[in-house]
């Protein structure tokens, strides 16, 4: 269904027209049903008038009984198709007086007054009317004649009227209907105004403009609307201020803790390397101490790398510096860096070029590598494989594989797969360093198991990511 | 070896360092603040600085900016964040070459002995590109006849690049010639040092002659 269809616009528009035009009909058709009953009863009263005026002033001249001569006057007097009776005297002239039934003439004589009957043949509305002559004698006395004179009346200017009329009524609700739609539409607007209004500010808050505000005018539901948006935004507003305050704080932090602990540690790093040098001139005890403080300090320095590496990815400071880099020609410098360029099988198969923050796939594929070589067994196999959009570094071994579930929490800070397993090489963060590497290049890590070997990891990049993000 | 200077406010790490280096053959002299650095820099004119950059008083930047001022010396900094705005802002203000702690001593000596041999003259003759003369056995380069003040760094990047003018070195092939570093150099440092050459060597530095660059490849020298 199309918005146009849909929408509260069309909604408010049917509904007003609806009700606009129903209004509309049903004054017109009252006003109609009025009309034609006045018109109507006003027809009758004016041929019934007329009917009796005519009979009335022939009436006093009447001989009783009447003869054929008289009933003859009194039926030209009445005029129009007519007839007139007494007894079996009879006088006709003109059409329709078919129309004449028994009925009526029964009804005639039965309550010895006039009756009207409307019929409608073919040849359009007649008004029939019956009526008995009654003669008044010498001392004032009225008595029934036994003359009847029925007369046939056309109504067909009466109904001409009451269809204009109709025709009026048609009209005016013809008219309401254009009307009814520009007011609809003109309330619509008003009414959906400020709805667009909010749609849109509403839009660019979303897009990051936390300053905007609706003005709030009047005091309806729009206006109350309004205010509630304006209220929330302002919160919104405030919460995201207090959050990008701590994340300053929590960035602050990170350099602060940073530089405290590098400090010392660049000194440790610094005499380690001469005692280790000295080592071999050493007593036993003393050599053994030394060497196990040279490597404690190395293991030590790795761990504050690794949590100040951590600590910037939670501070949001972690940045990605792209360049065009052959993964191909990277992952093996990353291997032979670190001189594991015999114990890996690196199968890389042309030539694969895309924009990577170079450091940081460095550090993604030395700390898979390094966990199969420390976790799984040998052989450990790196894989890469590209298509336009991503870039797909696989690192499998040959160990028992990761345990049932571990799948998901093998990237979990300080995760140890073996609860009993000594401490190892690692900080136990490599992993949890690896996703965030690849997260922040837009792609992702997998961890699974490779069937008929060990564990296995897909590591997935964009291959050219948007150069403006 | 060489004369070091080593500014850094740390005691510990003054002394740690200065053994380490001195075992590594060379000669440490230490400053502990930026200024008293500056001071020993122009009485015992060292070979390579080693530069802190977060001291008391005036920061690495500013002594970074001072020292290049009027002084060509091979700066390295040390570094205590990882972050990006420091390292660019260390090489914006001139320095040629930035360890983050804790550094190996092994690995600073080797980066001392890179930036020293960057001033080593090479057996071969003056050559002239459109007006910019290169003398690669006297290490100095003139434009239209006026002499160009280089750092040993700049220059040996000119002199790389122009070894095969029309031929582009990735950024990659720079790091490993000029700054002797591991397969995991910092692209940043060419990037910056080109900018600061150009700005020397070029007639307008916003669209450059002699060092262009070649998109999502590196750099070539010429052709001019």
């Amino acid at each position: 269904m199309p918005r146009w269809l849909t929408g509260l616009r069309v909604r408010l528009l049917l509904a007003f027209v609806l009700v606009t035009v129903v209004g509309a009909v049903a004054a017109a058709w009252a006003s109609y049903g009025s009309a034609r009953g006045s018109l109507v009863s006003e027809a009758q009263q004016r041929t019934t008038e007329d009917v009796q005026r005519r009979v009335g002033s022939v009436a006093i001249d009447l001989t009783y009984p009447p003869d054929q001569e008289a009933l003859d006057r009194l039926r030209s007097a009445v005029g129009g198709p007519a007839l007139v009776t007494y007894g079996r005297l009879t006088s006709a002239e003109g059409a329709d007086l078919g129309l004449l039934t028994g009925t009526l003439r029964a009804a005639v004589r039965e309550r010895n007054a006039l009756v009207l009957q409307r019929v409608t043949p073919a040849s359009g509305p007649k008004l029939l009317v019956g009526t008995p002559v009654v003669k008044t004698t010498v001392d004032g006395e009225r008595r029934p004649s036994g003359i009847e004179v029925y007369a046939v009346r056309d109504l067909m200017p009466t109904q001409q009227q009451i269809d204009a009329s109709a025709q009026a009524a048609v009209r005016t609700s013809a008219l309401a209907l254009p009307l009814a739609i520009v007011l609809a539409l003109l309330a619509a607007r008003r009414v959906l105004r400020p709805v667009r209004e909010l749609r849109g500010t509403a839009r660019r808050f979303a897009r990051g403009d936390l300053d905007v505000r609706l003005r709030v005018r009047g005091s309806d539901e729009l206006a109350e609307l309004s205010g509630t948006f304006n209220h929330m935004a302002a919160e919104l507003q405030a919460s995201v201020a207090e959050l990008r305050r701590m994340e300053t704080d929590a960035r602050r932090f990170v350099a602060d803790v940073s530089h405290e602990l590098r400090t010392p540690l660049t000194t440790l790093t610094a005499v380690a390397e001469v005692l280790e040098a000295e080592a071999g001139q050493m007593r036993r005890d003393a050599r053994d101490s030394t060497l196990l403080a040279v490597e404690e300090t190395r293991k030590l320095t790795r761990l504050v790398e690794d949590l100040i590496e951590v600590s910037r990815f939670d501070a949001g400071a972690a940045t990605l510096r792209l360049e065009d880099v052959d993964v191909g020609g990277a992952v093996e410098d990353c291997l032979r860096a670190r001189g594991w360029g015999e114990r890996v099988e690196l199968d890389a198969p042309e030539e694969i070029g895309a924009v990577l923050d170079r450091r940081r796939l460095d550090v993604l594929v030395a700390n898979l590598v390094g966990n199969a070589l420390r976790h799984g067994r040998p052989p450990v196999r790196v894989r890469l494989r590209a298509d336009e959009r991503e870039v797909e570094v696989v690192v499998v071994d040959h160990g028992p594989g990761l345990p049932e579930g571990g799948a998901e929490r093998v990237f979990a800070r300080f995760y140890k797969a073996d609860i009993a397993r000594t401490r190892s090489e690692g900080s136990g963060l490599g992993l949890a360093i690896a996703v965030e590497n690849a997260r922040l290049h837009g792609g992702d890590i997998d961890a699974g198991n490779e069937p008929g070997a060990g564990a296995r990891f897909v590591v997935r990049l964009p291959r050219f990511p948007e150069e403006d993000p | 070896m060489a004369q070091v200077l080593l500014i850094e406010d740390d005691p510990s790490i003054r002394r740690g360092l200065g053994m380490a280096l001195g075992r590594h053959g060379h000669q440490v002299r230490s400053a502990e603040t930026g200024e008293e650095g500056l001071r020993q820099s122009r009485d015992a004119r060292p070979e390579v600085v080693v530069l802190d950059l977060m001291l008391p008083g005036i920061d690495g930047f500013e002594v970074c900016r001072r020292l290049r001022a009027d002084s060509h010396v091979p700066i390295i900094m040390l570094t205590a964040k990882g972050d990006d705005f420091d390292v660019v802002g260390g090489l914006e203000a001139g320095a040629d070459d930035y360890v983050v702690k804790p550094v190996l001593p092994r690995v600073l000596d080797a980066r001392i002995r890179a930036v020293l041999r960057r001033g080593a003259p090479e057996p071969r003759r003056t050559e002239t590109h459109a007006g910019l003369t290169i003398d690669r056995s006297g290490m100095t380069v003139t434009k239209d006849g006026d002499p160009v003040s280089l750092t040993p760094t700049e220059l040996r990047v000119l002199l790389e690049l122009s070894r095969s003018p029309g031929q582009v070195l990735s950024r990659r092939q720079l790091l490993q010639s000029v700054w002797e570093h591991d397969y995991l150099g910092d692209s940043r440092l060419v990037d910056n040092c080109v900018q600061r050459l150009r700005a020397k060597i070029e007639s307008d530095p916003t669209s450059p002659v002699f060092v262009q660059t070649v998109r999502g490849f590196g750099y070539r020298f010429g052709p001019v």
